[in-house]
């Protein structure tokens, strides 16, 4: 399945017009977001609900590199982008997760939803930020004298940091560590008494996911040019949990099929019924998530191959 | 020096005592049985020890050190493992997988990422598995398991990082005689390696493996002994009477 969504990636841009290829690069980085929310709530049980914080801080934080600073070189935004999101991750993460005691899925899936408002808020009223507006017109981000501007270039750069990321995730939820994770996302209290330090483990998950979402976030800020209060925003992070849930979580490849799929269905959708579009992928969505609650990887793996596996018995392969 | 010794442990909830200056102790490898009736507070002081819950006053110290305010991690890093009365094994995750869960809780971190002890826990979750009759079933999800199947997984899953104390809150509960005789043969061998603290209401199981018994009344210790002192405990004998 990974191999044919990569084989289908690699050659779009040969077969689409242009247009659809800033579309779809697009798509891929909103993908990379996706895999960041996939991580904590797939994998490790976090509700976060605030996930677009550190997209969207991690965006205005590279527009204001390239707007203030005029500093564009890839080798320097895009690590700042991390960066900013693993900081914001750290410090929300830190006052949410690691307290005394492990800390509720609700109050995670406010106080991260809080974070998000919070945010919002802050960028539509700070003048610096440019208020309602964002912050538009940034520089291409660039490689020496080479700007990078959207095309097939964007394209390759978006892909080949999705697929990046991707195997790094694969690798990590593959390992011991995920071991850990899924004894996290099955019963907390449990692995506690095994001697789990379980409010660090969702700490250092929730900022290596934040890092990630940062950096899409900056990926995303260049490619559009501009940002604006919606990248930090509650509806953000409702989209990527909607992503998430449509495609399957806890599996990686389910967040990279449900963005792509909500985001080609609502693209199709928006030419072909432009009054009522949205209404057409809520109901879609609701029968989605009524019907096939593990999303639509459900469609071809089944929950073996999606719980995974972590020792090898013998007699057994992976 | 005792392993585990808790002193005048009082457990209050709203109006209700559940522990009224409760103790207990327990000697390296010895098997310990908590009995009384319902409500006596066994499963309260269990918690108490474990750390599920901490006590409004009085002290816990293992292995000589207080540990009455330290975390269940803390706790089983210190060498104190627990089955929960409540089957609480991972039913989505393979037996093995359940087995090597409990098996790395110590591992480091950056050992864990890189996997670097798997190959070295494999033959001890191997092991682990034989022990307890599930090898055959080791690539099986823990939800495939009879309950009584499951409670031996949880016991295992608790003796894997090889505690000093055990602690098995209602190990048979649900279970079949045979099953009861079987989980009786499974906790014998353990006796070389570590301490056992029980909480049973099988008053046959827990005199066939304990060596010493206490007998907890409305939150108090009410008798502790060998269990042939017990066994003749007028104090004891009136309490199981009067209740029965």
């Amino acid at each position: 399945m990974e191999i044919v969504v990569l084989a289908i990636g690699a050659l779009l841009p040969l077969v689409l017009q242009d247009y659809l290829t800033v579309y779809a690069t697009r798509v891929l980085i909103l993908c990379l977001f996706a895999l960041s929310f996939d991580l904590v709530w797939g994998y490790a049980g976090i509700m976060s609900f605030g996930q677009a914080v550190f997209f969207g801080t991690a965006g205005y934080g590279v527009a204001l590199i390239a707007r203030d600073l005029g500093v564009t070189s890839i080798l320097i935004v895009l690590p700042a982008g991390l960066l900013i999101g693993l900081a914001f991750a750290l410090v929300l993460g830190g006052f949410l997760l690691l307290g005394r005691h492990p800390s509720s899925v609700i109050f995670v899936s406010l106080g991260t939803l809080t974070g998000s408002y919070a945010a919002d808020r802050v960028a539509r009223g700070w003048y610096y930020l440019g208020g309602q507006n964002g912050i538009p017109s940034i520089p291409p981000m660039s490689l020496g004298s080479y700007d990078i501007v959207e095309g097939p270039v964007y394209y390759y750069l978006a892909l080949g940091i999705l697929l990046l990321v991707y195997l790094l995730c694969r690798f990590l939820v593959r390992s011991q560590f995920g071991l850990a994770l899924a004894g996290l996302r099955e019963n907390e209290q449990r692995i506690a008494f095994f001697g789990y330090q379980v409010q660090r483990l969702k700490a250092i998950i929730f900022s290596f996911a934040g890092a990630i979402a940062g950096l899409a976030g900056s990926l995303y800020a260049f490619h559009e040019g501009f940002v604006w209060p919606n990248m930090l925003g509650v509806v953000m992070s409702t989209q990527v949990v909607l992503y998430v849930l449509f495609g399957g979580s806890g599996t990686l490849i389910g967040a990279v099929i449900g963005t792509v799929a909500i985001e080609a269905v609502s693209f199709w959708l928006s030419n072909s019924y432009q009054d009522i579009w949205p209404i057409i992928l809520g109901v879609l969505l609701l029968l989605v998530i009524l019907f096939r609650p593990a999303g639509l990887i459900s469609l071809v793996l089944g929950e073996r191959e999606r719980v995974g596996r972590f020792g090898r018995p013998p007699g057994e392969r992976d | 020096m005792a392993l585990l010794e808790a002193r005048g442990l009082i457990k209050i909830y709203g109006k209700l005592t559940a522990l009224n200056g409760a103790d207990l102790t327990v000697a390296d490898n010895e098997f310990h049985g908590l009995i009384g009736p319902n409500g006596s507070g066994k499963s309260t002081l269990m918690k108490c020890v474990a750390g599920a819950e901490i006590p409004t006053t009085g002290t816990v110290t293992f292995g000589g050190r207080d540990i009455t305010q330290a975390s269940p991690a803390e706790r089983a890093r210190a060498g104190m493992s627990l089955k929960f009365q409540i089957t609480s094994v991972l039913p989505a995750l393979t037996l093995y997988d359940n087995i090597l869960l409990a098996l790395q809780a110590q591992t480091s971190l950056p050992s864990l990422v890189f996997s670097r002890t798997r190959g070295v826990l494999h033959d001890r979750a191997m092991a682990m598995l034989e022990q307890f009759r599930l090898v055959d079933r080791a690539a099986d999800p823990a939800s495939a398991l009879s309950h009584g199947q499951q409670q031996w997984l949880e016991i295992a899953m608790a003796l894997a990082p090889e505690p000093r104390l055990l602690l098995l809150d209602e190990p048979t509960g649900g279970m079949s005689l045979e099953e009861r005789r079987v989980t009786g043969e499974l906790l014998q061998p353990i006796k070389k390696r570590c301490s056992l603290v029980i909480v049973e209401h099988d008053l046959d199981f827990i005199r066939d493996i304990c060596d010493r018994l206490t007998v907890l009344d409305q939150g108090s210790v009410l008798d502790c002994g060998s269990v042939q002192h017990i066994q003749s405990s007028a104090k004891v004998q009136e309490v199981y009477l009067r209740r029965a």
